[in-house]
């Protein structure tokens, strides 16, 4: 139950829309509105993985070579700049709750610039697949000729999902730029940190899909 | 189960040890030769840490019975589209006939 005050005759709470009850069933509609968001999501990249396990299936050789091809300490240390930057994003949810601004301003900007980071990296890979040849499209080339078709089709997918995955951590970059706003202008308080939490649902969510994205798409074909 | 719960900083930074350590596990095992277990151990460790992320990260261990309900709800669809896709694309080679 939220203190008295909260329910003052006359008027809501700044923070409180006028159609909630309350603090707590905001912040539950949003927390749920964010999940019900994240599973359309979750089926958004379903399909992707969906596709990608298909063609797998059918051209085991392909997709091993052209995965050996990818620059795995290049996708090692973004998987790790994506977790650590969940960890910091974990850490600004935490100083949200207990009212800790300075802290939470400093979290967010550090969230940002693991996600910058791993941004740069992205861009510094796709660079080098275009100097390889390895964009689909009529320039393409591969190494090993009898498995030019199908590698194509592994880089075809290498580019939607990785690039869609990018797109997500762009706007994740916008979300968190507007909670900084919000951070300093004072709209954040210990008692006002859903739109903390809800953005931190997102800015996982993306940590996640990364998580498989790493494993399926540098890592198979490794011990060959 | 309150809403207002704030998870521990020492929860936090024990989920990225783990994290960490589950990414070191991946590319290592990747270098060995496993056949056809490879992908299993591979995806086996990236279904873990997603898991450990949405529990603890996305805080759904102490959110609500709905949340749950929710987080299952993507599962159970993510499952029904695999499964009913695999069911065609990966069986059409055991026709014995044409």
């Amino acid at each position: 139950m939220l203190p008295d005050t909260m329910h003052a005759p006359g008027g809501h709470q700044a923070v409180l829309a006028h159609h909630f009850d309350d603090l707590e069933q905001q912040k539950d509609a949003a927390t749920f509105g964010m999940w019900v968001f994240l599973v359309t999501e979750v089926l958004f990249f379903g399909g992707l993985f969906c596709a990608y396990s298909i063609y797998r299936a059918w051209y085991p050789e392909a997709f091993a070579a052209a995965s050996h091809s990818l620059d795995i300490v290049l996708g090692a240390v973004n998987t790790a700049a994506l977790i650590t930057s969940s960890l910091t994003m974990a850490l600004a949810v935490h100083a949200s709750q207990t009212g800790q601004r300075r802290q939470l301003m400093i979290f967010l900007v550090l969230t940002m610039l693991l996600g910058t980071l791993f941004l740069g990296i992205k861009a510094v890979e796709y660079a080098q697949k275009f100097t390889e040849h390895h964009v689909p499209g009529p320039s393409f080339h591969f190494e090993d000729e009898t498995l030019s078709a199908h590698a194509q089709m592994f880089f075809s997918l290498y580019f939607v999902m990785t690039g869609l995955h990018a797109l997500h951590m762009v706007i994740g970059l916008g979300i968190m730029t507007w909670m900084l706003v919000w951070a300093w202008n004072g709209t954040i308080t210990a008692e006002y940190a859903s739109p903390i939490e809800i953005s931190g649902l997102y800015w996982h969510f993306v940590d996640i899909v990364w998580i498989f994205l790493f494993p399926l798409l540098y890592l198979i074909g490794r011990h060959a | 189960m309150t809403t207002d719960h704030i998870v521990p900083k020492s929860v936090y930074y024990l989920i990225f040890a783990a994290l960490m350590a589950g990414t070191a596990i991946t590319v290592a095992v990747a270098f060995v030769d496993l056949g056809a277990f490879n992908t299993v151990v591979a995806l086996t460790i990236a279904v873990v840490k997603a898991t450990l992320v949405v529990l603890f990260f996305m805080h759904v261990r102490y959110s609500t019975k709905l949340t749950w309900a929710v987080v299952a709800g993507s599962v159970f669809w993510l499952g029904i589209l695999l499964a009913l896709t695999f069911s065609d694309y990966l069986t059409r080679s055991w026709r014995t006939y044409g």
